[in-house]
């Protein structure tokens, strides 16, 4: 594979670059969540209530043993890769990895018991009540998480009595916490009118920011830097947070970096719903290399309407639940180090107003446009990374292979060009693309997924450049029917650190040198004579 | 077929007359081109949806079926579908599709 030596591409030599320091990676498995949150299954209960799917979907659910025997788990928090779970045959939800740690490279998978205390750690309007004999005998496995300091603990109370949350429920339109079916939490409303601020939206809330913090504490540790260095965070999220006068004023970001006690950051929130995630990457990338905040991190959080979403296909077809986790992810950004990947800004891609929605100029515009401005060809970029779904869930639910339909997009389209040759389309897509593995979290599939292994990878020497693609489908907040995405490349680092500009002295110095080789010559030319 | 399309499919067919209606579809595979094209003819399969029941009939294509390609100006289709055709499996989706038409439509 051919490398472009930086020179013959960087517009501008002296461009800060920034780089990816660390990655997190988490999921929290929350099986009650998917019948009381998953909208599949609230809107289940308003239908069609008495019908065969609620009375199924229980005997589906699994535990939390066996969400971390799931192949496609271990590879999202980093023990096992995508090229070991292509190996497996699929489908993988029948199968039990070799690996079902529950701590991995990149993160962890969380239990439902932890979620619900850090949820409540997250609280800071004594919204959460919870059961104390739940507190008491979960707290302790809290507190052993590594992640999770004293600070954090702290917020934690004792809890309440069992018929409190039960009256909470019952009579104060709370939203119920369940644990192995039990009744064990409440979430209240904020407000007695105000529906942005009701029960349920507070407990989508409060789950974001939660699975958001746990995000941060990974990437923030796994980066290897102290909290204090985090100047920004940027939330990219599809959730929305705010009241009636302002219903998405925001701020996730800020939230979460509270909890996570990064202390000397503020940050903002990003929204383009799955395209969420590249934006706010392009976006953080761009604030590192213009010197505006030297560290940046990008952080999402998990959904729980989206728990079960295809459900009813995977009871159905006799299959357990598998969207059953929450995810989340965060990845640290800083300045150019010398080591880490680079974001390169100078090959970015838009889908932009004028784009239109052709399947062909969607992919023309995320992905051969910015490699043909950068003199690259499709076979130059090591791997794509585009929507990361895991098939095991969309296949059973109709939706086909999503990674895979982007790659034989990718192919068509260079077969268009003239970039491959159609009968090499398959090996095209074997060599630069990837099996999916991330759960089918909106956001949290979209592109990046893949950074933690990028940068093991480049930081090896393995890959030079992969390109992230994110896109987004806009219609479903009813403002545009324009389609989104947007692309960014990260390339191994060339090794070379910026230099401010040349320094003073150093200017002093070449002249001097020169006005000395000068006069030498003078004399000799003198001596000649 | 979602809720709200098959909402729209019905208020096109009761104002438009549904021998006026054809429906053009883009789904990425033939069971759910099928899914689609039977809600459209004999009523959503799934009891979900406004068209449950309802017996529309109407034509109903995808856009990479040859009788439909044909229709098309070859430019402006391969500058819009051309990819997706070498993308999608054509033929899965034609013999979802040409059952339900030869069964369902009325038109």
């Amino acid at each position: 594979m051919k490398y472009r030596e930086n020179s013959a591409r960087r517009k501008d030599d002296n461009t800060v670059k920034s780089v990816i320091k660390g990655t997190g990676y988490i999921l929290v498995h929350t099986p009650d969540m998917v019948l009381h949150n998953g909208t599949t299954q609230t809107t289940e209960r308003i239908v069609n209530p008495d019908g065969e799917y609620l009375k199924e979907l229980p005997k589906h659910i699994r535990t939390y043993e066996e969400a971390l025997s799931y192949w496609p788990n271990q590879v999202y928090i980093g023990n096992k890769t995508p090229q070991e779970l292509a190996a497996v045959e699929q489908p993988w939800y029948d199968k039990t990895c070799d690996m079902n740690d529950r701590f991995g490279r990149f993160g962890q998978i969380m239990p439902q018991e932890e979620f619900i205390l850090l949820m409540q750690a997250c609280d800071v309007f004594e919204l959460i009540y919870l059961d104390k004999d739940f507190v008491a005998a979960h707290k302790g496995e809290l507190a052993a998480n590594p992640l999770i300091d004293e600070t954090i603990m702290a917020r934690i109370n004792e809890g309440v009595d069992k018929a409190e949350v039960e009256r909470l429920v019952k009579e104060e339109h709370s939203e119920g916490l369940y644990n192995k079916g039990v009744l064990v939490g409440a979430v209240n409303r904020a407000h007695d009118i105000d529906t942005n601020l009701s029960a349920h939206v507070m407990l989508e809330n409060i789950v974001s920011k939660a699975s958001s913090v746990l995000s941060l504490l990974a990437a923030v540790h796994n980066a290897g830097i102290a909290k204090s260095e985090v100047e920004y965070v940027v939330d990219c999220c599809e959730e929305a947070c705010g009241d009636m006068n302002q219903r998405g004023g925001g701020n996730f970001a800020k939230a979460a970096a509270e909890i996570a006690g990064l202390t000397g950051a503020t940050g903002s929130d990003c929204r383009g719903f799955c395209a969420g995630p590249s934006h706010a990457i392009v976006e953080a990338a761009a604030l590192v290399a213009a010197g505006a905040y030297k560290t940046v991190v990008v952080t999402a959080g998990g959904c729980t309407a989206k728990l079960g979403m295809n459900g009813k296909d995977h009871v159905k077809k006799g299959m357990p639940i598998l969207e059953d986790c929450l995810g989340g992810f965060a990845v640290v950004i800083t300045q150019n180090d010398g080591v880490n990947p680079e974001i390169n800004l100078d090959i970015l891609g838009r889908h932009t107003v004028g784009t239109g929605s052709a399947p062909q100029a969607v992919i023309s515009s995320l992905v051969t446009d910015p490699l043909d401005r950068a003199g690259l060809k499709v076979t130059d970029v090591d791997k794509f990374s585009p929507e990361m779904q895991n098939p095991d869930i969309t296949k059973p639910a109709g939706a086909g292979d999503v990674p895979l339909a982007n790659y034989k997009m990718i192919a068509a389209l260079s077969v268009k060009r003239g970039d491959i040759q159609r009968a090499d389309m398959m090996k095209f897509i074997a060599e630069h693309g990837m099996t999916g593995w991330a759960p089918t979290q909106g956001h949290i599939p979209s592109g990046v997924p893949c950074l933690g292994f990028v940068r093991d990878n480049m930081l090896k020497g393995n890959i030079h450049r992969v390109m992230v693609i994110g896109k987004g489908s806009l219609f479903l907040g009813r403002m545009t029917n324009l389609f989104d995405g947007v692309s960014f490349m990260v390339e191994a680092n060339d090794g070379k650190k910026e230099e401010a500009g040349v320094s003073e002295d150093a200017v002093k110095s070449l002249i001097a040198k020169a006005m000395k080789d000068f006069a030498n010559t003078l004399l000799a030319q003198e001596e000649k004579k | 077929m979602d809720l709200e399309n098959q909402k729209r499919v019905k208020e096109f067919a009761e104002k438009y007359g549904p021998e006026n209606v054809v429906v053009l579809l883009g789904a990425s595979e033939g069971e759910a081109s099928g899914l689609a094209a039977e809600t459209v003819t004999n009523g959503d399969p799934t009891y979900a949806g406004p068209l449950t029941g309802v017996q529309l009939g109407l034509k109903v294509y995808h856009v990479c079926e040859p009788e439909i390609k044909k229709e098309f100006d070859p430019e402006v289709y391969d500058k819009n579908v051309g990819m997706m055709e070498m993308v999608l499996d054509v033929d899965d989706i034609s013999n979802e599709m040409k059952p339900i038409r030869d069964q369902y439509c009325k038109f």
